[in-house]
């Protein structure tokens, strides 16, 4: 993992984008550091393939700007930044065969024949498709397709490589084997990786940061771990993993902690969001940090309303005098008690597991 | 499913497909048959014979054909070149220029020539001749021909890039390819069966066309349908089948031709998820 925090590859500043009246990002500002693997992760629509073709150059900006290694870039055609896209549709010039199409980006760079020949198979080797040089794109199977897409991409060593969910069109098993690759071939070639994804499992296993993106606005910035544990708002815990959304009542937050009141009565302190505030709120608890005890020693009391057998574990929920429900996932180990039917239950949770939301 | 209702189960359907496939093949049947007919009359059969084919290359009026025939040849030959090149400009402009003012009226400008009578244009192009004082000859039949070819080519031409995703342009730009490169090594290459389809057809109208011809080409020269009206005009002789039937045949092969020439290529797509 690169931790080198003063190198900025990709330095997205108060970037705004807009057609007519819609506004696709509004105000996004994010810093890419240099030999990263940074996802940007949100739903469908969410901005984030839009940002992606901010910095290839296929779009304009409205406001804001783009700086590779410190030079605006958002005036330039994308012919002349130094990043190349792995595309969704991959993209691959259906009547070359994959020699040439990974000899395309050298040649136009300049290359001799012979050097951009040789590029290719050096490229074609690190996605173990040397076999396959002569064939044309639709003489290969999609994982094939996807890794010519890489190698094409990656050829002219460039600064940056974007890629625009480059797994979403491979079949489970693949998507997992590709993964794998693409993430050891980041650290391999050492080029900073921006990958857009709509899979949060993709963002949690690959990325060294992740930034969420929702409705054009940056909702959070961090690891997998940062953004799984330590969710700055609704959106982000909901949307990443599973997540209980406990309404309470903040009664004051100092020094990080709130002190708040659960429903029932209880009362309890734990970490809270940068910016969340007092009053009304919610904490986002996690199903697995859940845990089930006796009615009287639980901070919440509640009845079983529903029971999943998952086998490693039950999903059980629980629904609460005030009607809310809540989730816990309890491991399905010796010695583990499974609640009933309607039985009336008591549930705990660490002070660290909760998180006070910005609302 | 709600099922389509069998067509062949309305009445008098037969009789109605056979009526209309008789009105439109009969005569060209029996134009093709009489031309292999040995009797100087065209509706007394006299047994099977080249003879008019021979009298066609070879008889009395054969310069004339013949000079008629390289005339037309040379004639859609520059025309569908000069129309398919315009076409192709106009296609890249319309479906790769993005949205531009007037851009649903040059469609329609495009292909205005395909719903105008072509014997009003023919008029109005023999007086706009006449008013700027151009001398009519071939030259003046090649550029009219140009003119109404343009629709012809540009409508094969147009689907073929419709077909096409940007992509492969927005991926090659990608990998530092200018505009130019991008059209040039991707757009053009991958547009090849459009536009080969597009100068067959273009080749072809431009061949078949007499209306227009007949006003804009000028006293003494002559393109094959021309020479052939002229010829009829003096009586009809069965060396007339015979070079209509050849017309024919060149027609059928340059459509069929432009038909396949559409089709090439649409399985090599590149397809990442196998689905069509």
């Amino acid at each position: 993992m690169a931790e080198d925090q003063g190198d900025i590859a990709v330095d997205i500043d108060h970037v705004t984008k807009r057609y007519g009246d819609f506004t696709a990002l509004a105000d996004v500002s994010l810093a890419i550091r240099s030999n990263e693997f940074f996802t940007l992760l949100g739903p469908s629509g969410c901005g984030k393939t839009t940002l992606l073709r901010c910095i290839a150059g296929f779009e304009d900006i409205t406001l804001g700007a783009i700086r590779l290694y410190g030079d605006n870039i958002v005036d330039l055609p994308p012919n002349k930044r130094p990043v190349n896209t792995v595309f969704q549709q991959y993209a691959l010039f259906p009547h070359m065969d994959v020699t040439r199409n990974v000899m395309f980006g050298l040649l136009r760079l300049g290359q001799s024949e012979a050097a951009a020949r040789k590029r290719a198979g050096e490229v074609l080797d690190l996605v173990q498709l040397t076999q396959f040089a002569d064939r044309l794109p639709a003489q290969l199977s999609g994982g094939q397709q996807q890794r010519v897409a890489l190698a094409r991409a990656l050829a002219p060593n460039p600064k940056v490589l974007l890629l625009d969910e480059p797994l979403s069109a491979l079949d489970l098993k693949l998507r997992q084997a590709v993964r794998l690759e693409l993430q050891q071939i980041q650290q391999e070639t050492g080029i900073t990786f921006i990958f857009v994804t709509h899979d949060q499992e993709e963002a949690l296993t690959m990325s060294d940061r992740i930034a969420v993106i929702s409705d054009g606005r940056l909702q959070q910035i961090g690891t997998a771990r940062d953004i799984y544990e330590e969710p700055d708002n609704k959106f982000v815990a909901d949307f990443i993993g599973e997540t209980n959304l406990i309404d309470v009542t903040v009664a004051g937050i100092d020094n990080g902690q709130a002190t708040c009141t659960l429903p029932g009565g209880n009362h309890f302190t734990c970490p809270a969001a940068q910016g969340a505030h007092s009053g009304r709120g919610h904490l986002s608890v996690r199903p697995e940090r859940v845990s089930l005890s006796d009615p009287a020693q639980g901070l919440l009391t509640g009845t079983v309303s529903r029971l999943i057998y998952l086998g490693t574990d039950m999903h059980v929920d629980i629904t609460l005098t005030d009607g809310e429900v809540v989730t816990a996932r309890v491991q399905n180990s010796a010695g583990t008690r499974i609640p009933a039917m309607g039985e009336t239950i008591g549930l705990n949770f660490e002070a660290g597991a909760a998180r006070l939301l910005i609302d | 499913m709600a099922r389509k209702p069998d067509l062949r189960r309305f009445p008098g359907f037969l009789a109605v497909t056979l009526l209309c496939l008789f009105l439109l093949y009969a005569p060209l049947v029996i134009v093709a048959i009489y031309s292999f007919n040995d009797s100087p009359s065209i509706t007394l059969w006299g047994g099977v014979s080249l003879r008019w084919y021979e009298d066609v290359f070879w008889g009395l009026e054969a310069d004339k054909f013949k000079r008629a025939a390289i005339n037309s040849l040379t004639i859609a030959a520059a025309a569908a070149t000069t129309a398919t090149v315009i076409a192709t400009m106009a296609a890249t402009a319309m479906l790769r220029a993005g949205q531009f003012r007037g851009r649903s009226f040059s469609f329609g400008l495009i292909s205005l020539p395909l719903m105008v009578p072509e014997i009003v244009t023919a008029v109005a192009t023999l007086i706009f001749f006449s008013a700027i004082g151009f001398q009519t000859g071939i030259l003046s039949i090649l550029i009219a021909h140009i003119v109404f070819c343009i629709p012809f080519a540009y409508l094969p031409i147009a689907a073929r890039m419709e077909g096409i995703e940007d992509v492969y342009e927005q991926a090659a730009q990608d990998l530092y390819a200018t505009k130019w490169q991008a059209f040039r090594l991707i757009l053009l290459p991958l547009m090849t069966p459009g536009i080969v389809s597009g100068f067959l057809l273009a080749f072809i109208i431009s061949l078949d066309d007499f209306i227009i011809t007949n006003f804009v080409k000028g006293a003494g020269v002559e393109t094959l349908p021309t020479a052939i009206f002229g010829a009829v005009k003096q009586g009809i002789k069965p060396n007339i089948m015979a070079i209509s039937t050849l017309l024919l045949m060149v027609s059928i092969t340059f459509v069929t031709l432009s038909y396949f020439a559409g089709r090439m290529g649409q399985n090599r797509k590149s397809n990442p998820t196998g689905e069509t």
